[in-house]
């Protein structure tokens, strides 16, 4: 195990590690000023950020496929959208280089990713599209909530 | 002997058997099956989590609001500093984790002890946090009114700092006096032995009522969020009829039942996804103990190699890997 390989460029090869010790310390310092910046925002919530960054499309089929497609710019504030890509970001660099999926074989890691990826995508979807239509019923039918 | 060996022809075929197509131990990939099918555990709950906020996605609670202590910096308003620095210190515990895995394919014993020693440190500094997370937001600060429909009404007043006008939120205790009452709490032993009741509330509505008719500039709040993103302060005249009219009684602090900050599935929510994190932490942090003795005593000396130690860091960086989310979807979003 002593001649372990490490690959030890992140950022597809933008920076290079001398040894996997550097590397380690290399990732602590990006998650960090990740979460930061994350802290940062969350505190201060810049006003510019608090509303989406796109305006629904209307009329048409392709209207509607494009508000699926830039569903997290159209339905959520900037802010929020952000956060969660952070949050992917700090996830992938766990995954890859804390958890070695980066030495691993491609086939283990689109096991490991593409299975939790899709099982997760479809949950996400299916219970936040009818948490929206209750919220609609409980908004619009005649449920009272006031008293 | 010879009549058991079978031969197939096969040997060094596809599918003859014997291949690694993942290169990878029967212990770590047994490793990468439990945390996908746990990370699949998670995400149910954080699913849900968005399932019942996005139900009632205009009366949810804000994070910043609730989560505002910091240990030994008692009255400030500190939202987020708490949460950041233990996410820190998992992250930090993680990257100790990955120091000692990397000293195990160096053979280097004495490194693989101390850093493992760190990772149980932060672990449990982190366990320790979030207990004093779970007490600060059961015991609560403000105090509310539950009205029949399962609403809370919040208190505070208007003031003025540094020019602008915000409002402030004063606690139930502040302007209202317990008034006699007859009443007493039934416990199992003075009555039928089956029967009991959890505390009575300390004031009534009535006393309430009271005390924010005497104090005139306390308004109510609601759990309703506006344009602007904040919770709605109702008039002088709103916040008194409401009181008087859908009171049903005072709270304070949170459990699975009522929460002073809004909505209850925000509290069971909270309970039960950083307790199932918490959880993780802990037998983590146990399982860490165990190899850490293991490596104290040499057995993966002797044995050549440390994948133990990969194995179980496998374990602690996915309950790192899982907080990044719930820190996202509790605090952040």
């Amino acid at each position: 195990m002593a001649n372990h390989a490490h690959k030890l460029e992140i950022f597809r090869g933008l920076i290079k590690f001398k040894s996997n010790t550097q590397k380690i310390w290399g990732v602590l310092l990006l998650l960090s000023i990740i979460t930061a910046v994350e802290v940062v925002l969350g505190i201060y919530k810049p006003i510019s950020l608090m509303t989406p960054s796109m305006t629904p499309f209307e009329g048409g089929f392709g209207a509607l496929l494009c508000n699926i497609i830039f569903s997290g710019f159209i339905y959520m504030k900037s802010l929020n959208l952000l956060f969660i890509v952070l949050t992917i970001v700090k996830a992938y660099y766990i995954a890859w280089d804390f958890m070695h999926l980066r030495d691993e074989t491609k086939a283990l890691r689109r096991l490991v990713v593409w299975t939790t990826i899709f099982l997760i995508s479809y949950l996400i979807f299916i219970l936040l599209q009818e948490a929206g239509y209750i919220e609609s019923v409980y908004t619009n039918g005649f449920i009272k909530r006031d008293f | 002997m010879d009549s058991t060996i079978v031969s197939t022809g096969t040997e060094g075929k596809t599918w003859g058997g014997g291949n690694q197509p993942l290169k990878s131990s029967y212990g770590k990939m047994m490793m990468w099956f439990f945390i996908v099918s746990d990370a699949l555990t998670f995400s149910g709950f954080l699913a849900a989590y968005g399932f019942s906020r996005f139900k009632f996605i205009d009366y949810w609670p804000i994070a910043d609001e609730v989560f505002t202590h910091v240990p030994f910096l008692h009255g400030q308003e500190l939202p987020m500093i708490y949460v950041a620095f233990m996410t820190f210190v998992l992250i930090m515990s993680s990257v100790t984790m990955v120091l000692a895995v990397d000293a195990g394919h160096e053979m280097k014993k004495n490194k693989v002890i101390w850093y493992m020693f760190f990772t149980i440190i932060g672990g449990a500094i982190f366990v320790g946090s979030q207990a004093w997370e779970w007490a600060t937001f059961i015991k609560g600060d403000y105090g509310a009114i539950q009205t029949n429909g399962g609403n809370i009404l919040q208190f505070g007043e208007y003031k003025t700092v540094d020019g602008d006008l915000i409002f402030k939120r004063v606690a139930v205790e502040e302007f209202t006096t317990a008034s006699e009452t007859e009443r007493v709490q039934h416990e199992n032993k003075n009555g039928l032995w089956f029967v009991g009741e959890s505390a009575l509330p300390v004031f009534s509505v009535d006393d309430v009522y009271h005390g924010l008719e005497s104090h005139p500039s306390i308004l109510v709040r609601t759990q309703t969020i506006n344009e602007d993103g904040e919770k709605t302060v109702l008039s002088r005249e709103a916040s008194l009829s409401q009181v008087k009219d859908n009171g049903k009684r005072y709270v304070k602090g949170a459990n699975l039942e009522v929460n002073e900050y809004g909505a209850p599935l925000f509290a069971d929510f909270f309970f039960f996804i950083t307790g199932f994190h918490g959880f993780h932490v802990l037998s983590g942090v146990v399982i860490n103990i165990i190899i850490f003795f293991n490596v104290i005593i040499g057995t993966y000396e002797r044995r050549k190699n440390y994948e133990m130690v990969e194995k179980v860091g496998l374990y602690w960086h996915f309950v790192d890997l899982v907080w990044v989310f719930v820190f996202t979807f509790f605090y952040l979003v």
